[in-house]
């Protein structure tokens, strides 16, 4: 049933299904509803980090050293953990300069240097090989194998490696053809392939489900749940050594710590992770939900590797089954053809995610960091002169993808035969580490440079190929054997494997070891001892401090020279095509305020950062500064004016923050400013009040005393009775003068605070009994009757005793002034309650206005008409008289009905609550 | 102290975590024989911790701003 041609047939049908997803994806990209902007798809796609290795190859490495392959998993999520410091770094550092791959990173974080992007360029290519065989190893194999169905005959018992071999051929072709199809269909500024991230995220759902299935088949239908297989493994000897297998292994523990440390750098510098995780992605803020989101997907795909790989060495234990196959061979010897196929199929998605994503990374690589510089540099081809060059450079991506999977094919032809998948993978995460010392130094160091980073990689790289590369060729046929079992010339200390006499590790932690040796020392050694140019000493900035420097105008500060709007547009429009260029410029013209093409642009350093920006995006940081500086003639910064403008730079931010601080405080100041001011202002009002009214007061006295004075001076024979009248009336109104003087003068002190106050403690009844006695004769000359109700026993209060007869003299002298003419009358009442003493001073009077009521304890307020009635009194008496009982801790007010009298009213604290109160409550039994 | 800052700390000490949890000596101590729920040990161990780490990862990118 399972048909070679079905078997094809229904791989197409899944191919097809990416397409139409992809095509799906980028529609609606251009539709402006792109798909892939949510932080699921960004987590799905950064599973492309599982590969046909982890699919097919997990369970043959823990067939042969039980968890001997789950550091791959868990130094990623180690990294992971430190994504929210590193990646966000790089991802921010990745959009203002529009790095558009791994090498186009490291070229621009060391001064836009055309060489070092290609160093990393021939590295990368040269390092994924073996991992982009694997892949093609894996497609064919599985494929080979189930055709066999339902026999189960692996490629290594039958002479079939021709046939298998053209088989892998194929899938290179046809795998190559689909990424051109995905990957290079436009040129985009922005280098997004937005439908190549949504059929990877949909090829990570496929190779998980169908791992899932097959795990659950195996554990749960085969055997009876996890403890059921492992109690069965246990229960062989041999398989009982694989449940503690880190003792048992030589350098066990450091082979384990290694691995871990490997992929942690893999999960950041395989060219396929940087392009999903930082070209690819669309939003920082996406990395919030893959931090976890990920690391649950790896941990998802390894819950079921153990029970696959202790069932399958159960069922096939004299060996005869390669252990990299249990995946596909288990559900067909118990057969089930469907899960099998669906298995195939799976191991079909994490093949083709991978090497979909990794070609378009490194085809990136190739044309704007190797190719790109070289053609550019060959003054012969006049490319300069080319008017559109998105024909050639979608050219050159679509050679370096068909050269790249060949050469994956070439190399799985001459080494992929020799080694299980695992040790393939291996040798590939090993070649990416390299890039770490000088990615990783490059954006939180900014010492190291270009000639650092340069020696750096290339020892690192030389280790890696003389120790990994070269054994997998010789153990092929294809270099002397004898390289590795008795060293170059003989020479038993330069032994590929054990270099320099190390041995007992592994092969990949041997070289691991050497490799990060000579890398890291060359990397620190040579970026201390050589210094950097202006250029370098620039970018190094712009990288590490790329939070402190805002937006992508951040370049254009070290740029000096003269340019030419036109020559920019041509430039951009070469590239990108006219449409691109001309709505990039359209952009950059509305950001300002400016139009776009109306020639209001001036071509300063805003702008010729934009374009080689811009140009970056699709050619790369180190040729987009060659074509830059084609056109524009530029001056060269030393490397004293970049420091010069760093420092000010970094000082702007401190005085910028300096001064934020200043206007907080301003602020604050000015509000206490404005407050006072209004206090003043109002004051300033009541004092202008006040020196009308005190003025007018005065005048009314002093005209009086004028007309007497003149009337006496100009006729002499004014008669005696006459003259005694008016020196009456002039010695009446001197005193009312000297009164009204003395309770300004009063008053001002009072209110300045000023005024002495003596205080003690004074009985009230004493008080009242003086102030009584001293206006007996006043009393009878009105005929008034005074009524004091005085109780026996009251507490003292504490104040002034002048001052409280003083406020008895006032209140007392109103009553009279006011109370009935005919028939007076007075009543005085002393009463204490609740701590508190009380005096009301009632008179039968003709009462007060209640809208007077409020009025009359003001400065110079008087009750009645003062243009008709004449004055009866200075109007600051009941004011000075409610300063002083509130100075004492009371409280004056008034109650009157109009035509039953006023009744004046006071309390004060008894002595023993006098002082807390005076801070607090109004009195008991006043109104409120 | 930002709360981007923060966090970042927060990170940088659960990859120390991490390195303790999925290193000598602490590995050496369930790279025992006997089973847990069935499971070895050591297979055991490595999984839940892992478990373990990823749910506090979670937590904290998720908590706060």
């Amino acid at each position: 049933m399972l048909h070679g041609t079905a078997i094809i047939l229904v791989s197409f049908a899944y191919l097809g299904l990416l397409f139409a997803i992809a095509y799906y994806a980028d529609g609606r990209a251009d539709a402006g509803r792109p798909v892939i902007a949510s932080p699921y798809i960004y987590s799905l796609s950064l599973a492309v980090y599982a590969t046909a290795w982890t699919f097919y190859g997990s369970v043959g490495r823990a067939a042969s050293d039980g968890v001997g392959f789950l550091p791959i998993y868990i130094g990623p999520t180690l990294m992971i953990a430190l994504w929210w410091v590193v990646l966000r770094k790089m991802l921010r550092i990745s959009k203002q300069n529009r790095i558009t791959s791994l090498a186009d990173f490291i070229a621009s974080r060391y001064g836009k240097s055309a060489l070092l992007g290609g160093l990393v360029t021939v590295i990368a290519v040269i390092g994924i090989l073996p991992y982009i065989s694997l892949q093609l190893k894996a497609v064919s194999n599985s494929f080979w194998i189930l055709v066999q169905y339902p026999d189960i005959i692996l490629p290594g018992e039958v002479d079939a490696a021709p046939i298998r071999q053209d088989t892998a051929l194929w899938v290179a072709l046809i795998l190559a053809a689909f990424t051109i199809a995905f990957g290079t269909r436009h040129l985009d500024a922005a280098e997004h392939h937005q439908g190549m991230v949504a059929a990877i995220a949909f090829e990570s759902l496929v190779k998980l489900l169908a791992f899932l299935a097959v795990g659950v088949f195996v554990t749960f239908g085969v055997y009876d749940g996890f403890g059921d297989v492992f109690a069965r493994a246990a229960a062989e000897p041999k398989l009982r050594a694989m449940m503690t297998p880190l003792e048992g292994v030589a350098g066990g523990y450091a082979n384990w710590v290694w691995l871990t440390i490997l992929s942690m750098m893999a999960i950041m510098f395989l060219p396929r992770q940087f392009q999903v995780a930082v070209i690819e992605n669309v939003d920082e803020k996406h990395l919030k939900k893959a931090i976890w989101l990920f690391p649950v997907y790896m941990l998802a795909i390894n819950i079921f590797v153990l029970p696959i790989a202790f069932g399958g060495l159960l069922r096939f234990p004299d060996g005869s089954v390669d252990a990299d196959t249990f995946v596909l061979t288990l559900p067909m010897a118990e057969k089930q053809e469907l899960l099998a196929l669906l298995v195939f199929i799976g191991g079909l998605s994490a093949a083709t995610g991978m090497v979909i994503v990794e070609t378009i990374a490194l085809s990136t690589m190739v044309c704007n960091d190797l190719v790109m510089p070289v053609l550019l540099r060959l003054r012969r081809l006049r490319l300069n002169e080319r008017p559109d060059l998105t024909v050639l450079l979608l050219g050159i991506r679509r050679g370096a993808i068909v050269l790249i999977l060949l050469l994956g094919y070439l190399y799985f032809k001459l080494a992929g035969e020799a080694y299980a998948l695992v040790s393939i993978g291996l040798i590939s995460f090993a070649a990416v580490a390299q890039f770490a010392p000088a990615i990783l130094g490059g954006i939180f160091w900014k010492g190291g440079n270009r000639a650092g980073a340069l020696c750096g990689l290339v020892s690192g790289f030389i280790v890696w190929f003389y120790a990994l590369f070269l054994p997998a060729l010789a153990r092929s046929g294809w270099v002397p054997i004898g390289l590795l079992e008795h060293g170059p010339f003989g020479i038993e200390l330069l032994k590929p494997l054990q270099l320099f006499g190390l041995s007992g590790l592994d092969q990949i932690t041997h070289a691991m070891i050497w490799s990060m040796i000579a890398n890291i020392g060359a990397y620190v050694g040579v970026s201390l001892s050589v210094s950097p140019s202006a250029d370098e000493h620039r970018q190094a900035s712009l990288f590490v401090d790329v939070f402190r420097h805002a937006g992508e105008g951040g370049g254009a500060r070290f740029w000096r020279g003269t340019a030419s709007v036109p020559d920019l547009y041509n430039l951009l429009a070469r590239f990108l095509g006219s449409a691109a260029a001309d709505s990039a410029f359209a952009e950059y013209a509305s950001a300002r305020q400016l139009r776009w093409p109306d020639g209001q642009l001036t071509a300063d350093a805003e702008l010729v950062h934009y374009v080689e920006v811009q140009l970056a995006g699709a050619i790369g940081g180190a040729s987009a500064r060659i074509m830059v500086a084609s056109v524009v003639k530029e001056e060269r910064l030393s490397v004293d004016e970049v420091r010069d403008i760093l420092d000010e730079a970094s000082q702007v931010v401190v005085y910028s923050h300096r001064l934020e601080q200043k206007s907080r405080e301003l602020e604050a100041a000015t509000a206490e400013l404005r407050e006072a001011n209004e206090r003043l202002k109002e004051l300033d009002r009541l004092k202008d009040d006040f020196v009308s009214t005190v003025t007018h007061e005065l005048r009314t006295p002093l005209t009086s005393i004028r007309a007497f004075t003149e009337i006496l001076l100009d006729e002499p024979d004014v008669d005696l009775g006459q003259r005694k009248k008016f020196l009456g009336i002039i010695t009446k109104e001197t005193e009312r003068l000297t009164r009204l003087i003395n309770q300004v003068l009063d008053l001002s002190k009072i209110e300045s605070g000023k005024a002495e106050w003596v205080e003690s403690a004074v009985d009230m009844r004493e008080v009242i009994d003086d102030t009584l006695a001293a206006m007996e004769q006043l009393f009878k000359d009105k005929k008034i009757t005074v009524e004091a109700r005085l109780p026996e026993n009251v507490s003292g209060v504490t104040a002034d005793l002048d001052r409280m007869i003083q406020v008895m003299l006032n209140l007392l002298s109103n009553a009279v002034k006011f109370c009935d003419r005919a028939n007076g009358w007075i009543g005085i009442a002393l009463a204490e309650k609740d701590g508190w003493l009380r005096v009301d001073v009632r008179d039968n009077g003709q009462g007060i206005n209640p809208a007077d009521q409020s009025e009359i304890f003001s400065k110079f307020h008087q009750v009645g008409n003062t243009l008709t009635d004449k004055p009866r009194g200075s109007g600051l008496g009941l004011h000075i008289s409610r300063h002083i009982v509130e100075h004492f801790g009371g409280r004056m007010w008034v109650e009157s009905d109009v035509g039953h009298g006023a009744c004046f009213s006071f309390t004060l604290p008894a002595a023993a609550v006098a002082r807390a109160a005076r801070t607090t409550a109004a009195p008991i039994g006043a109104p409120t | 102290m930002s709360d981007f800052e923060k966090k970042g700390q927060r990170f940088i000490a659960l990859c120390m975590l991490g390195i303790l949890m999925f290193n000598y000596p602490i590995l050496a101590l369930f790279n025992v024989s006997g089973t847990l729920f069935g499971v070895p040990v050591l297979y055991a161990y490595i999984f839940i911790a892992w478990a373990a780490l990823i749910a506090v990862m979670a937590y904290v990118t998720e908590s706060g701003g």
